[in-house]
């Protein structure tokens, strides 16, 4: 087999020098009932080209895969420099542990040092940790982390949320005996927050928000009092956004699939997770440190382990141990590719691009923008016509949309959500304008 | 090392991406100035070149699997074979939006179908989730699972979890992230749990318990089915972390040995890298009466395709944005089709034969505490070494023989412990090497301590001062300070 | 390090200096040793009440955490916040400098069960 050095001679030896008569022996501690019930899977072993050639089979029935993305809600369709890839495929990054070794980690924990530091410049916080598996459970962590701090057992949360994420931090809620409340959003698309409820441990808000509209932050660190701001953000846009450290945010999390990372179906995903320094014993997840060595050479480790559950067990500020730290390095690579000017660049044309189509479908006959807010790269259509009828159109031109499903849980009727992203070209959009207006 | 921030910016660096073929107005027209960034994040723009040398670099201050023997017992670090990441590339499967109709994507919902349904028949328990994505977070999912099961019944004063005194961090983490106290059990002298102290806690306020199995000492509870069934016998229901699944994957089943709920490790078990920290995947399996709790959306075959499955009102939600790590899914996958049954049962094989091997050769020159035959992986000791020598030290001589060292000071019960896990993918040589090294730093503790207590000599850097970091935590970049991180 | 004679002790490495209804209370000098270098107490509130054996706060080093428990009930009246910017004045100077809170005993017989610095030390040995 081809994964085992071992041979039979190897073996032979072995189970000598062990004093064993049989590999039997070697299961003589598990019940023999146990062992008796095995049942096999049925599975014949296969070649590396089998299995190349049968994975190619799945690969090919995602029809998906031949069609343009006007997708978002969360998952975006963005470029990746080709150089990402390659410093990703080297074995020393991908096949290397959790850095608990630190001398033998410096790879790893001087990536994620930079990764700290790349997430609070562009969050305009003062930590970061090193990555949490999504945005989604970032968001519930920090939730969690907020009642810690405050100690209320109720949150505020914008109605707006995108709902995989509201979803998720329902379960963490639950579980956590914390009570969540809604706060409305207005005709605009943003969050009422002037209604929001007070003797809470946190709001939550999201910015761009489910609808994709742009919340407005002035002020609302101010109207919270002393109870916590949780902006969940979306970090790619932050290269043109102000960021929420900027409007006296406590705990900002995010998505970070949009830097570095393929839509992959849904993962792995990026958390981001970053926070005031006053904060940083309540902070869950790994995170790097700088420290110098034996020799006075500067160097770095993991930090602040006394938070994790390998020390604290029980006590620990979240469960959590093996995080996101390849796809960390992949948005770490991205940023570094791309540079502060490319981020601001590819902001730009996200922008750009989407306010295009924007502006081109509402000229037609029988659309209009849901809502009036600010937004970056993703909007709500609402057209006259049956959204379905017009998702149709789209559709059979070749794009992929969104149904109205999760809009209508949202209470918005007859919405398309629509993303465009710096991959979509200008012949692309006017095609798409081209279906939106049913000319063949 | 240097960081990223401390190279110089470059001129012009763009080139990634095109010049906007749209008509465009400025930012602070179309946002208002309130909304827009006021200064540039502070990341160099750096030419290809750069990133590539600079990152290029710090992979040669790392050690990897393909670097050589990675024996840290409890994380499995086995061969990543390289068609995995190959098929995990391939764009049909990579370039998926998880929003794309159901009908589009056959190929995924597919692939993760199929795996769950390998997964369920290596648990022999009825139904599997995927949505967790790592395995501390299927052990959360099987705490809420526990806790929601319970609450359906009406016994809400099932409020403890119990679990040994050697269990891994994450199981009394998790327990507690759930709303959960836990109760330690002792382990009795031969490292596995103590039945009368099981028996003595078990009540009706015990919601289950949480076992390893085998445990982190690498060694298979024999009483296993005296344990499951009294845990039974009191109301509560039994969960296995599957870390250690290693050790009998192909010849036994977790269903069979009381498990109600069991979760995979795809980042040990099944090959997926480790990444330097994640991604990884926790996939848990259940029992028939916790089947209707799982995590929405189920992923369900019919007459003429897959569907993503909403309709179960009594689940527990969801536990991610989507449907988990999909391409780590699609490693595991792989794997399995690869593998087979009769290499899955050539994986425990060689893992618990590699093992013993070196137990066998090396308990001679360390203490072994629990002098016994063991599975997939076991545990030395450094206590008693001359010359005030630790388990620390020799993990750091280690380094300088160009080997990773093994976990250390864990698990708990065992002082100066060392836990040692070669996996199946270590051949016979690699074995006698690596015993060789650790007989010549034994020796080294006598006769030359000093380099035992100086190491690591031959690495980028040495005994990194972690009191310092500490009392003084520099988190990130001090772009303030003047002054750059020079190495 | 001689223990004070003039301190009480608990088993769990605490010592206890009684002063009419105050108790000054920190870690002993074995207690630091086993920790390393300490780089964080977790102080308790001002006013907190403290029950016998309840938990008074926390020392960590960088590999452990310490609980510290309360010697006898009573209600926090004084913290030691220097520790808050020095925590290695408890390694430095754990009997004196190095204290970390004062409690308001609430009642007093329950000193008699602590043990003097003879049987500290003997505990020790």
């Amino acid at each position: 087999m081809r994964y085992l050095p071992n041979t039979d001679a190897d073996r032979r030896h072995m189970l000598g020098a062990i004093g064993c008569a049989s590999v039997d022996e070697l299961f003589s501690d598990i019940p023999r009932d146990v062992l008796a019930a095995y049942l096999p899977l049925g599975l014949e072993a296969r070649s590396e080209l089998e299995v190349l050639d049968e994975l190619t089979r799945y690969a090919e029935s995602n029809e998906a895969a031949k069609r343009v993305p006007l997708l978002g809600g969360g998952i975006y369709d963005h470029y990746v420099p080709r150089v990402v890839g390659h410093i990703l495929g080297r074995s020393e990054f991908y096949t290397a542990y959790t850095p608990y070794q630190p001398e033998i980690s410096q790879g790893t924990l001087t990536a994620m040092f930079e990764f700290q530091t790349l997430i609070c410049e562009l969050t305009g916080m003062e930590i970061a940790n090193a990555s949490m598996y999504d945005g989604a459970t970032a968001l519930a962590e920090a939730v969690l982390m907020a009642d810690r701090i405050r100690r209320r057992r109720r949150v505020a949360v914008a109605g707006n949320l995108l709902p995989q994420v509201r979803r998720v931090l329902d379960t963490y809620a639950w579980a956590a005996g914390i009570e969540l409340l809604d706060v409305p959003f207005t005709p605009s698309g943003r969050c009422a927050w002037d209604r929001a409820p007070s003797d809470v441990s946190a709001l939550v808000i999201q910015s761009p928000n489910a609808f994709g509209v742009i919340e407005s932050l002035d002020g609302l660190k101010k109207r919270l009092g002393d109870a916590l701001l949780i902006v969940a953000t979306y970090p790619l846009a932050l290269g043109l956004l102000a960021p929420p450290g900027a409007f006296g945010a406590d705990i900002v999390v995010g998505e970070g699939q949009c830097l570095g990372l393929p839509m992959g179906f849904g993962g792995p995903l990026l958390g981001i997770f970053a926070t005031r320094m006053e904060f940083l014993r309540q902070l869950p997840g790994r995170v790097a440190g700088r420290t110098v060595d034996a020799d006075g050479k500067v160097g770095y480790t993991m930090a602040a382990q006394t938070r994790e559950q390998h020390i604290r067990r029980e006590r620990a500020t979240s469960n959590i141990c093996t995080n996101s730290a390849l796809c960390a390095l992949a948005a770490t690579v991205y940023l570094a590719s791309v540079g502060a000017d490319g981020l601001r660049h590819v902001a730009e044309l996200n922008l750009a691009k989407a306010h295009y189509l924007a502006d081109q479908v509402t000229r037609l006959e029988g659309f209009k923008l849901a809502f009036d807010g600010p937004f970056f790269n993703e909007f709500v259509l609402r057209p006259t016509e049956a959204a379905g009828v017009v998702r149709r159109r789209l559709a059979d031109a070749g794009f992929l949309v969104e149904d109205s499903a999760e809009l209508e849980g949202l209470g918005v009727k007859n919405g398309l959500r629509i993303a465009v992203t710096e991959r979509r070209s200008k012949a692309e959009l006017d095609r798409a304008v081209a279906a939106l207006g049913g000319k063949r | 090392m240097r960081t990223l921030f401390d190279h110089v910016s470059r001129d012009a660096t763009d080139g990634v991406f095109p010049v906007c073929d749209v008509p465009s107005r400025k930012v602070d027209d179309v946002l208002g100035a309130g909304l827009v960034r006021a200064r540039a994040p502070r990341i160099p723009n750096l030419s290809e070149g750069d990133v590539a040398r600079h990152y290029t670099q710090l992979s040669k201050l790392n050690y990897g699997v393909d670097d050589g023997i990675y024996p840290l017992g409890s994380c499995t670090m086995k061969y990543n074979p390289k068609l995995n990441e190959d098929v995990a590339r391939l764009p049909g499967l990579a370039d998926v939006h998880p929003r794309a109709d159901e009908a589009l994507v056959q190929g995924s919902l597919g692939l993760l179908y199929d795996l769950s349904e390998l997964l369920r028949g290596i648990s022999g328990l009825a139904a599997v989730t995927l949505q967790p994505v790592a395995g501390a977070h299927g052990e959360l999912v099987g705490m809420f699972l526990l806790k929601r099961y319970f609450e359906e019944r009406g016994e809400t004063g099932r409020t403890r979890v119990l679990l040994p005194d050697s269990a891994h961090g994450t199981n009394p983490a998790s327990a507690a992230v759930a709303g959960f106290a836990v109760t330690e059990i002792r382990s009795n002298d031969r490292g596995t749990v103590d039945l009368d102290a099981l028996r003595a806690e078990l009540d009706s306020t015990v919601a289950g318990i949480m076992l390893t199995v085998p445990n982190t000492l690498g060694i298979f509870e024999e009483n296993i089915l005296e344990v499951t069934r009294a845990v039974h016998d009191a109301g509560g229901l039994c969960y296995f972390d599957g870390a250690n699944l290693n050790s009998f994957i192909g010849r036994a089943r977790p269903g069979d040995m009381g498990a109600d709920i069991f979760h995979f490790n795809l980042h040990k078990t099944l090959s997926t890298p480790h990444g330097g920290g994640g991604p990884g995947a926790g996939a848990v399996a259940v029992s028939q009466p916790l089947v209707e709790y799982l995590p929405v959306p189920w992923i369900e075959k019919t007459g003429s395709g897959y569907r993503l499955d909403w309709d179960h009102p009594k689940s527990i939600g969801s536990v991610h944005a989507f449907y988990g790590n999909f391409l780590v899914a699609v490693r595991a996958y792989a794997y399995l089709l690869q593998l087979g049954d009769s290499g899955l049962r050539a994986v425990s094989e060689n893992a618990v034969l590699n093992a013993n091997y070196l137990q066998e050769r090396l308990k001679t020159t360390y203490p072994l505490p629990y002098d016994r035959l063991c599975k997939h992986e076991f545990v030395l000791s450094g206590e008693g070494l001359p010359n005030d020598v630790s388990t620390l030290d020799v993990a750091k001589r280690l380094i300088d023989y160009g080997v990773h060292p093994p976990t250390i000071y864990f698990p708990l019960i065992v002082h100066e412990a060392l836990m040692i896990e070669p996996t199946e993918t270590e051949g016979r040589e690699s074995l006698d090497r690596f015993a060789e090294i650790m007989e010549a730093i034994a020796k080294e503790a006598h006769e030359h301590p000093e380099l035992l207590h100086a190491a690591p000599v031959n690495a980028p850097v040495r005994r990194l001062d972690q009191t310092y970091a500490a009392r003084n935590p520099v988190l990130s970049y001090p772009f303030d300070e003047g002054e750059s991180a020079a190495a | 390090m001689a223990y004070p004679t003039a301190f009480r002790y608990t088993k769990e490495h605490e010592w206890v200096q009684i002063d009419g209804k105050r108790a000054r209370v920190g870690i002993t000098d074995h207690a630091q040793a086993e920790l390393g270098d300490v780089v964080f107490v977790e102080l308790p509130s001002m006013g907190t009440v403290v029950k016998k054996g309840g938990h008074l706060g926390t020392v960590e080093s960088v590999k452990a955490v310490s609980d510290l428990f309360a010697p006898v009930s009573g209600k926090v009246v004084a913290v030691n916040s220097d520790l808050e910017t020095s925590p290695e004045t408890v390694n430095q100077s754990p009997h004196a400098d190095g204290w970390i809170a004062v409690l308001e005993i609430s009642d007093p017989a329950e000193a008699n069960d602590l043990l003097d610095a003879a049987a500290y030390e003997a505990l020790l040995a």
